[in-house]
């Protein structure tokens, strides 16, 4: 794995390079541009404002400023994960020759797919902080987490992408599965709602490895709290372990795409 | 490239899940299904093994679906050999599809940039050949156009100048040379010879025989999946000539057929000329029931197949033949081969003029290789030679016939020798 590793790195240009293309393609020849990379996730931080305030009305308490932090904080992320595992997806599929006529490490396709969804996250994040600090949600010391827990996001993306990338190439309906279940996911993780919010069962929620992450962020930036550190561990190991996995994965089943697309 | 397999199978394949479990499950219960899978089995290529040395190019010829270009993939990486191993030193490029990376949204600039960087250069590489891509491309105009407004030659030729400025140590060429139009394909023929020069290995793989024997050393034939011959590249096209022209179906249903057609020089069956040689088409023609009024038509097609002379026997004012049943007919034509450097192809066909039926056909009944010693390109030869060469500077006029006087080697009544080992 190291020497493909090594040949991955060689081909880092490739991957700036498509990453590029990925971002560019998409804002080419649509009249709002970048700022389509703000419309997802405002309609999820939408969507979640309306939930929560349902919540909110149905206990009789008010709609506090940290309630519509804590579900922007977490819908950003949130975005990013579905987004990206849904371009990487069709990332090889939509690559046909490429992936047929010549050679390079393919893993860059789903990666470069990742990469461009990290550009739209970068654009979203930044309106995310404009939005925090109009709602005075302050910061502290633990903000230091967050590079930790954005790291683990990426890693946990990037190895599902190859994975789910591998898979469609090979069966066409891995696609419309990933679809099925992306639509479906959000109501299984902690992003309108809070884990507290299901007092000891939440525990079983926080078994899906993005909630860990996203609760952690809820707490290192809106509550100013260190993230549960065992949970926090749970989703980082088992990130990595996706992230490797989806590797050799992908690795193993590499020198047959070109026959089986 | 050592000892090589590669095994496709033919048949089903599983693309959709849904397809797989139904399969997978009534394989479980039905031990009769696996055999089935060995006739599916499909040797696309068996034992190839071949070597290519730096400075050296290396011709693969073969018919439709020999395997000339899974061997390529192979060799390229892109697919792995079922059996056997390669190795390849060195940094190695494909040009197999020259606009595979292209993006229609993007302008040619940004295409050069992103195809560059799909066939393994770095930015900066891209950045400092910018220019020279784009000056051999031809397309300075549109660089800042889409690529999806470009003509289909515009697009191909920018993915080949692309490609064509990759310098790498081994090349894989496949059949791209054909690309855009005249001017540019010889630009691309320039373009490998330097590369070759350059010191890199390259594997080329062409129908067009004439590319092969310009570049190449060394050759091999493949033939479904196996190497027929490896040698020389000259020999090589010659066994593969040979073999090609023995493809005619015998056919004893219809009235009239070729039976044999045999090209010769003055001396005994031949598939080499010089230019301007002469060389006799010998046909035999076979009866299986009474024909009338009979016309033997000779013509010659050019490696594009396409027709650059043609006679036949009744325009040649030998009027029209019958034959009776069992009857033998033998003709043979005089050609003056005035034809240049390149790939020809004999065909004969047989046919009655008054009511436009043909009988038979054999095309190409043969595969000639003129040689010629002037470099004369086109399909014939009309034995140029320049006879007379001035320079007349502005205001200085010179009668004729004074201009060549004080140069070093041309008298002016003295022909111009055509130079034999001249570019291409």
């Amino acid at each position: 794995m190291k020497e493909e590793f090594r040949e991955l790195y060689r081909y880092r240009e490739l991957f700036y390079t498509l990453t590029c293309r990925d971002i560019k393609v998409r804002y080419k020849q649509s009249v709002m541009g970048f700022l389509w990379a703000l419309l997802m996730p405002t309609l999820i931080v939408g969507a979640g404002i309306v939930v929560r305030y349902g919540f909110a009305f149905a206990s009789g308490k008010n709609l506090e400023n940290v309630d519509i932090a804590g579900v922007a904080v977490k819908s950003v992320p949130w975005a990013f994960l579905v987004s990206s595992i849904r371009f990487s997806c069709i990332s090889l599929t939509a690559n046909t020759t490429l992936v047929t006529k010549i050679y390079f490490p393919k893993e860059i396709f789903p990666l470069a797919a990742v990469g461009a969804c990290l550009f739209d996250f970068a654009v979203a994040s930044g309106a995310l902080v404009i939005l925090l600090v109009i709602l005075k949600v302050g910061w502290s010391i633990y903000l230091l987490w967050l590079p930790t827990l954005l790291l683990t996001m990426m890693l946990l993306g990037a190895g599902i992408s190859m994975i789910v990338s591998a898979g469609s190439l090979f069966f066409r309906d891995v696609k419309y599965i990933v679809e099925a279940v992306l639509t479906f996911a959000i109501f299984f993780t902690p992003v309108f709602y809070d884990v507290r919010m299901f007092g000891d069962k939440g525990e079983w929620l926080l078994l899906n490895p993005a909630a860990p992450i996203l609760e952690g962020i809820n707490d290192c930036v809106v509550r100013h709290q260190s993230p549960n550190l065992s949970w926090l561990a749970y989703s980082s190991f088992f990130a990595l372990i996706t992230f490797f996995l989806g590797y050799a994965f992908f690795k193993h089943l590499e020198p047959a795409f070109a026959e089986s697309v | 490239m050592d000892c090589v397999y590669k095994m496709f199978r033919k048949g089903e394949v599983f693309n959709s899940l849904r397809d797989l479990i139904p399969a997978l499950t009534g394989r479980m219960f039905n031990r009769q299904d696996l055999s089935s899978t060995d006739q599916r089995e499909f040797w696309a290529l068996e034992d190839l093994s071949f070597e290519v040395k730096r400075g050296e190019a290396f011709g693969i010829i073969g018919h439709n679906g020999a395997g000339k270009s899974t061997a390529l993939k192979i060799l390229s990486r892109i697919m792995k050999p079922t059996r056997g191993g390669i190795q390849v030193n060195g940094r190695l490029s494909a040009l197999i599809e020259v606009t595979a990376g292209f993006h229609q949204d993007f302008t040619g600039r940004e295409n050069i940039f992103l195809h560059g960087a799909i066939l393994g250069m770095s930015k900066r590489e891209i950045r400092s050949k910018l220019d020279q891509i784009v000056a051999f491309s031809g397309l300075e105009e549109f660089i800042d156009t889409p690529v999806k407004r470009y003509s289909s030659g515009m697009y191909a030729r920018l993915g080949f100048s692309v490609a064509a400025h990759v310098n790498p140590d081994v090349l894989i060429v496949d059949e791209v040379l054909s690309v855009g139009d005249y001017v540019f394909q010889r630009k691309c023929v320039e373009r490998m010879r330097d590369v070759i020069r350059s010191g890199a290995a390259v594997v080329f793989v062409s129908h067009n025989l004439k590319n092969i024997t310009e570049f190449c050393d060394s050759c091999l034939l493949l033939e479904r999946g196996k190497a027929v011959k490896t040698g020389p590249a000259q020999d090589v096209i010659s066994t593969y000539m040979n073999r090609s022209r023995n493809e005619h179906l015998i056919d004893d249903e219809i009235p009239v057929r070729i039976s044999k057609v045999t090209v010769r020089n003055r001396f005994g069956e031949c598939l080499r000329f010089q230019s301007g040689e002469k060389a006799w088409v010998d046909v035999e023609l076979r009866a299986n029931s009474p024909c009338s009024k009979l016309s033997l038509s000779i013509y010659l097609l050019d490696e594009q197949f396409q027709c650059v002379f043609d006679t036949s026997s009744e325009r040649l004012g030998h009027g029209n033949f019958s034959l009776n049943k069992g009857d033998v007919y033998h003709c043979s034509f005089e050609l003056d081969l005035n034809l240049a450097n390149g790939i020809f192809h004999p065909s004969i066909l047989i046919h009655r003029y008054d009511t436009q039926t043909s009988y038979d056909r054999w095309e190409p009944a043969a595969t000639i290789h003129i040689n010629s010693e002037a470099d004369v390109r086109g399909a014939v030869n009309c034995f140029p030679k320049v006879v007379r060469q001035a320079v007349q500077a502005p205001g200085n006029f010179n009668p004729p016939g004074q201009i060549l006087a004080g140069t070093k080697n041309n008298a002016a009544a003295q022909p111009v020798q055509p130079t034999t080992h001249g570019r291409l």
